[in-house]
């Protein structure tokens, strides 16, 4: 077969557009949140007018007076990016300004689940036409690794440490996708930045639903979780194939889709092993069978729960 | 037209023709009034806002937050422990310089839990780098709504404004006010168009981190700014006079201190009392006058000094009180006075805190007080009897 023939048929690449996080900003080698907000606004694209919460996001972005965002962004406090994004929205309508564009609400998972939960709450309630997105790094990595509402199980953090009477977090990750779905909001995703493609494409169908939508994207932080930085990819699949993190959609409050893992399922172990934050569940000695066992029974849950199998 | 309005109605009225893109509020006795009314111009199609009840006051600033920085007109009202729980965002607003305007139903702060009005409130938030007006009375608090905004938004102002009314004694009492069409409005206040604001035809970033090499500078400007807006709230009480006939003097009011030896110094309704007062002591031959503080940020040091040069007896009266210290106001005029070649002996007192009654004879006997000897940090009508401890 001639090459001149199907190269003539080829479409032409799309020039590669300015991404609007521009690399260059100060996130940490490695760090899944940087990853995870770079591809939402790929996906959202031009038009999109964002708010982010105080954390690492926004300290990383934003140092006066650099700023990697090439789109109109806003950061107040810790716990109001939703609230901002929902008086954004009242006067892009009050001044005619609102015809396609979108509205991102940006937070981490001590701004979303924890401290900003108030206002969260309220933007989805309200019904703004707006998407919430919550990059789950599963502690306070910007204040240095303190433990929040997202903190899994057993796992070390900075006011969560194992010792002699201690294995860690006491407390499982609260089931905020599911307090967020019980809004009855139109849309509710969970997403990895392991499977990007996914995440993609679950930006871009909630952008295209009129409403309040949230999506909890799951981002590995090397520094905190104390990963080698070229494994955050890998550590995030990880977390889907062990059935700990649940991949899945909501409509109305309602699980609608899930990712399956079927045969590729992986023990919780391999998950939990390559992470300095769980290493005192495998320390010699530990006797930390019970402790594993919870776990292993907090992917199963998931597993049963959402139909992973 | 003149109305007979409630104080609250003559609030919604005043920012009613202010054209407001963003409306957002929590409900929280004695503001609740407020915007009540203006939702209900909403509803009625006769205001054209997006009207955002939210799940607190802390929601509320961070809502009209949002509109400012998008570049709309926004406004919001609470009281006491709506504007603590707003606190946050307060100093957050004044840093990112969006002029909002916020009403201030002014109430005493819990515990214990006290809906009625003083102070206390709105002097938590001295230090913000808000522009802090005190209404005198309905007539004064409706004018104030679109004054507030014209100070605010000076381009080389761009601070947000708390206009201060007395909770219940203002916001419920009945009077005749003349509202302002919005045909005069709109001539006298132009449509808001702030020089930045977010928009993704020409992106910016707001809200950055300043670090220990920035944040200063930003400091020094917001101290800048609110300084020079002095002059503003000074321009604008004037052009409003000349176009509405209407004066409350602008960073301050004197009345009857001509000849004056000894003057009161207050803010908000208690002025009112006040001036019955001085006429009632003035009739008795005293040679008493008031001075009214209708601006409490930023202080009008200078105006104080001019105003107070001939006095030899100043009374304070405060309905707040920093806890450990003394009179905020009083302690500013001491500050104010300290460099000039004549200082009056300053007297200070705490009055009608948690809503106690302050009658015309309050005043006198503070004044009798006075005339014998200076006093400090008294507190008005004690009620000695519950301040024993039971056997």
């Amino acid at each position: 077969m001639s090459d001149t023939k199907t190269k003539k048929k080829r479409k032409e690449k799309p020039p590669i557009e300015e991404p609007l996080l521009a690399p260059g900003h100060r996130a940490c080698s490695g760090c899944g949140e940087s990853l995870g907000a770079k591809l939402v606004m790929d996906a959202a694209g031009p038009n999109t007018y964002a708010t982010c919460c105080t954390g690492c996001l926004e300290v990383f972005s934003t140092p006066y007076p650099e700023s990697a965002w090439k789109m109109p962004w806003i950061h107040s406090l810790f716990e109001n990016s939703s609230a901002v994004a929902a008086g954004i929205e009242a006067a892009l309508i009050a001044q005619g300004r609102d015809k396609d564009v979108n509205i991102i609400a940006m937070g981490g998972d001590g701004g979303t689940a924890d401290i900003g939960i108030g206002c969260l709450s309220g933007m989805l309630e309200r019904g703004h036409n707006i998407l919430y997105v919550c990059f789950d790094n599963e502690a306070y990595m910007n204040t240095g690794v303190q433990r929040s509402g997202l903190t899994p199980f057993d796992a070390r953090t900075s006011t969560s440490p194992p010792g002699k009477r201690s294995w860690g977090n006491k407390t499982t990750k609260k089931n905020l996708p599911g307090i967020a779905g019980a809004h009855g909001i139109p849309y509710v995703a969970t997403a990895t930045v392991g499977y990007p493609n996914d995440l993609i494409n679950k930006v871009k169908k909630a952008l295209k639903i009129q409403g309040p939508k949230y999506m909890q994207v799951h981002v590995p932080c090397p520094l905190g979780w104390i990963h080698p930085t070229d494994q955050t990819i890998e550590i995030a699949k990880l977390a889907v194939l062990t059935g700990l993190i649940p991949i899945y959609e909501m409509e109305y409050g309602e699980v609608t889709r899930v990712r399956k893992i079927g045969k590729n399922r992986r023990p919780v172990e391999d998950y939990l092993k390559p992470q300095g934050r769980f290493r005192h569940l495998f320390a010699k000695g530990a006797e930390a069978e019970e402790e594993l066992e919870k776990i292993r029974q907090i992917a199963e849950d998931n597993i049963k729960k959402f139909g992973l199998a | 037209m003149k109305e007979f309005i409630e104080g609250s109605m003559a609030v919604a009225r005043g920012v009613a023709v202010c054209r407001p893109h963003v409306v957002s509020a929590y409900p929280i006795t004695p503001q609740t009034h407020i915007v009540e009314h203006l939702s209900e111009m909403v509803a009625d199609g006769d205001l054209d806002s997006q009207f955002i009840n939210v799940e607190s006051e802390f929601g509320a600033a961070s809502v009209v937050l949002g509109a400012a920085a998008a570049g709309g007109r926004s406004y919001s009202a609470t009281t006491s422990q709506g504007l603590l729980l707003m606190g946050e965002v307060l100093f957050n607003i004044a840093g990112l310089r969006l002029p909002i305007s916020i009403t201030v139903a002014n109430r005493a702060v819990s515990a214990p839990i006290n809906i009625w009005n003083d102070h206390s409130d709105a002097m938590v938030f001295r230090d913000a780098g808000w522009i802090m007006l005190f209404a005198e009375d309905n007539q004064e608090v409706h004018d104030m709504q679109i004054q507030a905004y014209k100070i605010g938004e000076n381009p080389e102002i761009m601070l947000p404004v708390l206009v201060n009314m007395d909770g219940f004694i203002l916001t419920h009492a009945y009077e005749t006010v003349e509202t302002i069409s919005q045909k005069e409005a709109d001539d006298f206040l132009p449509p808001f168009k702030p020089e930045y604001y977010l928009d993704v035809n020409k992106p910016i970033t707001m809200g950055v981190l300043g670090d220990p090499n920035y944040y200063l500078e930003t400091r020094y400007s917001l101290q800048e700014a609110i300084d020079e807006s002095r002059d503003v709230v000074k321009q604008v009480a004037r052009e409003f006079k000349e176009k509405f006939g209407r004066w409350y003097g602008d960073l301050i009011d004197t009345y009857r201190t001509e000849d004056a030896d000894t003057v009161f110094v207050a803010m908000g309704s208690l002025v009112g009392t006040i001036k019955d007062t001085v006429d009632e002591l003035r009739d008795k031959g005293e040679k008493v006058g008031l001075l009214k503080i209708r601006c409490y940020r930023p202080w009008p040091g200078e105006e104080v000094v001019e105003s107070l040069k001939n006095i030899d007896n100043v009374i304070v009266l405060e309905k707040a009180v920093s806890l450990g210290a003394s009179g905020m106001m009083a302690d500013e005029i001491k500050a104010s006075l300290f460099d000039t070649p004549h200082r009056p002996k300053i007297s200070n007192f705490f009055i009608g805190l948690g809503g106690r009654d302050i009658p015309k004879e309050s005043l006198i006997k503070v004044y009798n007080q006075v005339k014998e000897k200076p006093q400090y940090n008294q507190f008005v009508d004690l009620k000695p009897e519950l301040l024993e401890y039971p056997s």
